[in-house]
């Protein structure tokens, strides 16, 4: 049971790592924007 | 348009969860490896997910050859990534599921290695993508996206070509499953799809506004004193 846990529980932790890191490059690029928007 | 993100969102949810429980509760267990079958319901759907992706990241870099169109460029990278994504899954899974039942986590057999090779060829892509500076890197980026899709066929009839210690395909080969099994793997590849589109989707999102702000960028280093010579 232990290595289907592990299984499982390996799978949610890339999707949701992916996830993060989506946002995360959202949030970044939305500040870059903001930044471009004040140069102008 | 704004609305069918949230919708598709909710609608992954549910069926992912719905999906957990035919897995987890639903699915009969199999007789000689017990629970650890299971495993087999992420595994199998996750590989034929990486496979479609990189099968649309096949075409889309195949277009992009052809007419230079930057759509199609944009989702041979969203594809290509999301890909990646899910053939992690599968190089992961499978050990989880090898150390118990085969007594080895890992082996260089040919189903596993060309699996391998094929998430090597498509994070050199990403490699490449992400690094290179030379205004060719689209071109040169599709021009390995064809080759790195060669590998995807090698990987699925590997086991219907060479003799392999991986099992053999449930759907189509000379495997046979149990069509409760059979229900649970098509809701889990549902499921995952579903996951799949999603992330690509957001992936596309963010390709795009990528793409405008180096345009802005650009723009601006132009129009600012001594930025064009």
């Amino acid at each position: 049971m232990n290595f289907l846990y592990a299984a499982y529980t390996a799978t949610w932790l890339i999707h949701i790592t992916y996830a993060v890191t989506l946002v995360r490059r959202y949030q970044r690029l939305r500040k870059e924007i903001e930044e471009l928007k004040l140069n102008r | 348009m704004k609305r069918a993100f949230p919708i598709l969102a909710v609608l992954t949810g549910i069926l992912l969860s719905y999906a957990l429980y035919e897995a987890l509760v639903v699915a009969p267990t199999e007789q000689t490896m017990g629970n650890v079958q299971r495993i087999f319901y992420y595994h199998v759907p996750s590989a034929w997910t990486a496979f479609l992706l990189f099968f649309i990241n096949f075409i889309a870099s195949v277009a992009y050859l052809i007419r230079r169109n930057p759509v199609a460029d944009a989702v041979a990278v969203v594809t290509a990534e999301v890909g990646v994504v899910f053939c992690t899954v599968v190089l992961v899974t499978g050990p989880l599921w090898a150390r118990p039942v085969w007594g080895i986590w890992w082996t260089w057999d040919i189903r596993l290695t060309s699996t391998l090779v094929l998430w090597l060829i498509y994070v050199a892509y990403l490699m490449l993508r992400r690094f290179s500076t030379s205004g060719q890197t689209p071109v040169l980026a599709a021009a390995l996206a064809v080759f790195g899709a060669l590998d995807v066929p090698l990987v699925y009839f590997s086991i219907w070509i060479f003799r392999t210690q991986h099992p053999q395909p449930v759907i189509g080969g000379g495997g046979s499953i149990d069509p409760r099994m059979l229900h649970v793997l098509l809701v889990n590849w549902l499921a995952f799809l579903c996951l799949a589109a999603l992330l690509c989707w957001s992936r596309y999102r963010l390709e795009r506004l990528q793409r405008e702000v180096e345009e802005a960028q650009a723009l601006e280093s132009i129009a600012a004193p001594g930025g064009s010579r």
